[in-house]
């Protein structure tokens, strides 16, 4: 195996990323369908699911050791795929509801079946995935292709036996969570206690339970009694990971609440609040949007969680609320060039961010269809790319880097030649290897380190 | 020279930005891009980022259609062809009604997904 070419330096903990699958199709043209809208590992991280604009939820399942194809261990490959959502326009409020998947959520493996929650922006359902590799045959009621017998042509009885059949992986949807949400659903966390789950939109969360689907309890509630008076809207929540009582949300201001069920049964009033000061002198036309938090994640921990917002990646310790401990730029270069980007509307973009199992790396997306990743021990961070020509099979990944002014030096991209059209706003981390998913438009790529 | 620096920034001097810290660095790329912004767009809100985009964004997916406006007009032209809505369709403005020929459809993907493709990598 060729030693490590490519220089640069590694996001710590000696992380060597290599290249090692890319799905989906390789034409210029994109269909709007197609584009990948949710990304997420299941708890083992033997499933991953990914969801799309088209409504559609596909998983993919990581193949176990096998001695014929050595190399095949550890690649994922195509485990189930279903419609999840689909168009729908409610004629009451002459409202289209897109059928874009907004986000998927595993639920802990309790048996032999996979379960799922995924969500549009209305609707969510919760998916059964289950194999069904046996068939019973020798029913006495009915022929071998399903016609009725003729009851009087039964003369003899039998025992029906189990016959082994080809793998069948079937998804069915097991309830429908539906009506519940006047704005946009952003985001739905499963509870600790396995039992609950919540789902956010814009101005409120709701507490559900996963076996009822004809109610839920509203948990917060932000609307202002005159929307003249509306300053935020909510933009992601999540359950604690460990206490099953403790949520936290985030606001479009670039604040987060962290909210203790225990206290009321309505939420309003935050426990803690999270907001870093900002110097009112460095305030501008841009200052809110940018702030605009636009994910939300707990550390594996429970101990810590992220914030993502326009421009970088901020680590809370969630004891200390007047600022955050950690604060890494994602791309600062774009600072000086927030004009265009609210012109185009990048400026709106929602990046999201992920933990590795460990909670020693973070990582998040950017344009051009770099990602960056952040070791918090080594304080090294690193660019890295996801692109079909350096897709040769366990190719190392070269670090790259942007040169916001001055002289460009060569291997380096200015910020005028990025491509802003491919942005990677969906990442997913294995919850214990080195193994990352990281969606690009169309096409997912998984990256493995070489030490796996 | 304090009408050309209004625009930049009206709370500094030329000579002071040139001897800002590294720190005030930060700032002077952001509000250099609000000025050009404000030349751009001149009526742009005073209030920062404020209510406007967010009201945008929880009216995402509206579409309005009169049943009403639709079938009188139905009835007023039940020999004529209907006004259709030209190139843009999904620009329905002043006296055209739309019809249900102009709505784009909205048709659930029975195609499977191409991540479901199938090649092995």
């Amino acid at each position: 195996m060729a030693g490590a070419g490519g220089g640069g330096c590694p996001a710590g903990n000696d992380f060597q990323w290599c290249f090692s699958q890319v799905k989906g199709a390789v034409d210029e043209d994109v269909a709007e369908a197609d584009i990948i809208s949710t990304v997420e590992f299941n708890y083992s991280g033997d499933l991953l699911a990914t969801g799309d604009k088209g409504g559609r939820v596909v998983i993919f399942q990581r193949e176990q050791e096998n001695k014929i194809r050595p190399h095949s261990r550890g690649e994922y490959n195509v485990y189930s795929t279903f419609q999840s959502h689909e168009p729908e326009f409610d004629y009451l409020k002459s409202l289209e509801i897109e059928e874009k998947i907004n986000k998927i959520r595993w639920l802990p493996q309790q048996n032999a079946a996979h379960f799922l929650l995924s969500t549009n922006d209305k609707t969510i359902k919760l998916w059964k995935i289950s194999e069904r590799d046996k068939r019973a045959e020798g029913y006495n009621l009915k022929d071998e292709d399903g016609r009725l017998r003729d009851p009087f042509r039964i003369t003899a009885l039998r025992v029906p036996i189990l016959k082994p059949m080809d793998l069948m992986v079937e998804a069915s949807p097991r309830r429908i969570f539906a009506n519940a949400h006047t704005y946009h659903i952003n985001s739905i966390s499963v509870n600790s206690d396995h039992e609950t789950y919540l789902s956010a939109d814009d101005l409120r969360i709701n507490l559900w339970h996963l076996e009822i689907t004809d109610r839920s309890f509203n948990i917060v509630d932000i609307k202002p009694a005159n929307m003249e008076e509306l300053t935020e809207v909510i933009t992601a929540a999540e359950f604690h990971p460990h206490q099953c009582n403790v949520l936290v949300y985030s606001s479009s201001k670039g604040t987060v609440r962290l909210c203790d069920m225990r206290s009321s049964a309505l939420c309003d009033r935050h426990s803690k609040f999270f907001e870093e000061p900002e110097d009112p002198s460095s305030r501008s036309f841009f200052s809110e949007i940018i702030s605009s938090i636009s994910d939300v994640k707990f550390s594996h921990s429970g101990r810590y969680m992220m914030t993502r917002d326009y421009l970088s990646v901020k680590v809370w310790d969630l004891n200390m609320e007047s600022r955050p401990v950690e604060t890494h730029q994602v791309h600062e270069y774009l600072r000086s060039k927030l004009c265009s980007l609210y012109e185009n509307d990048c400026i709106f973009d929602k990046f999201e961010c992920c933990w590795n199992g460990s909670d020693s790396a973070v990582m998040t997306g950017s344009y051009n269809n770099f990602f960056r990743m952040f070791d918090r021990s080594t304080r090294r961070d690193v660019t890295l790319e996801a692109s079909r020509e350096s897709s040769k099979p366990r190719a190392s990944l070269k670090p790259r880097k942007v040169c916001a002014g001055g002289k460009r030096k060569k291997d380096e991209i200015s910020v005028d030649s990025l491509d802003f059209n491919k942005k990677i706003l969906h990442t997913a981390w294995h919850p214990v290897d080195n193994v990352i998913a990281v969606a690009a438009t169309n096409n997912l790529y998984i990256f493995q380190d070489k030490a796996n | 020279m304090s009408q050309k620096l209004e625009e930049e920034n009206p709370a500094e001097e030329t000579g002071e930005e040139k001897q800002d810290t590294q720190e005030k660095e930060g700032i002077l790329p952001e509000r250099a891009e609000e000025a050009k912004l404000k030349a751009k767009y001149p009526s742009l809100g005073q209030k920062p980022g404020g209510s406007d985009f967010l009201m945008k964004r929880l009216q995402k997916g509206q579409k309005y259609f009169d049943s009403g406006d639709y079938n009188m007009a139905k009835a007023k032209m039940k020999n004529k062809q209907l006004p259709s809505a030209g190139p843009d369709k999904n620009l329905v403005t002043g006296d055209h009604i739309p019809t249900p020929q102009d709505l784009p459809q909205r048709k659930s993907s029975l195609v499977t997904s191409k991540l479901a493709g199938g090649q092995v990598e």
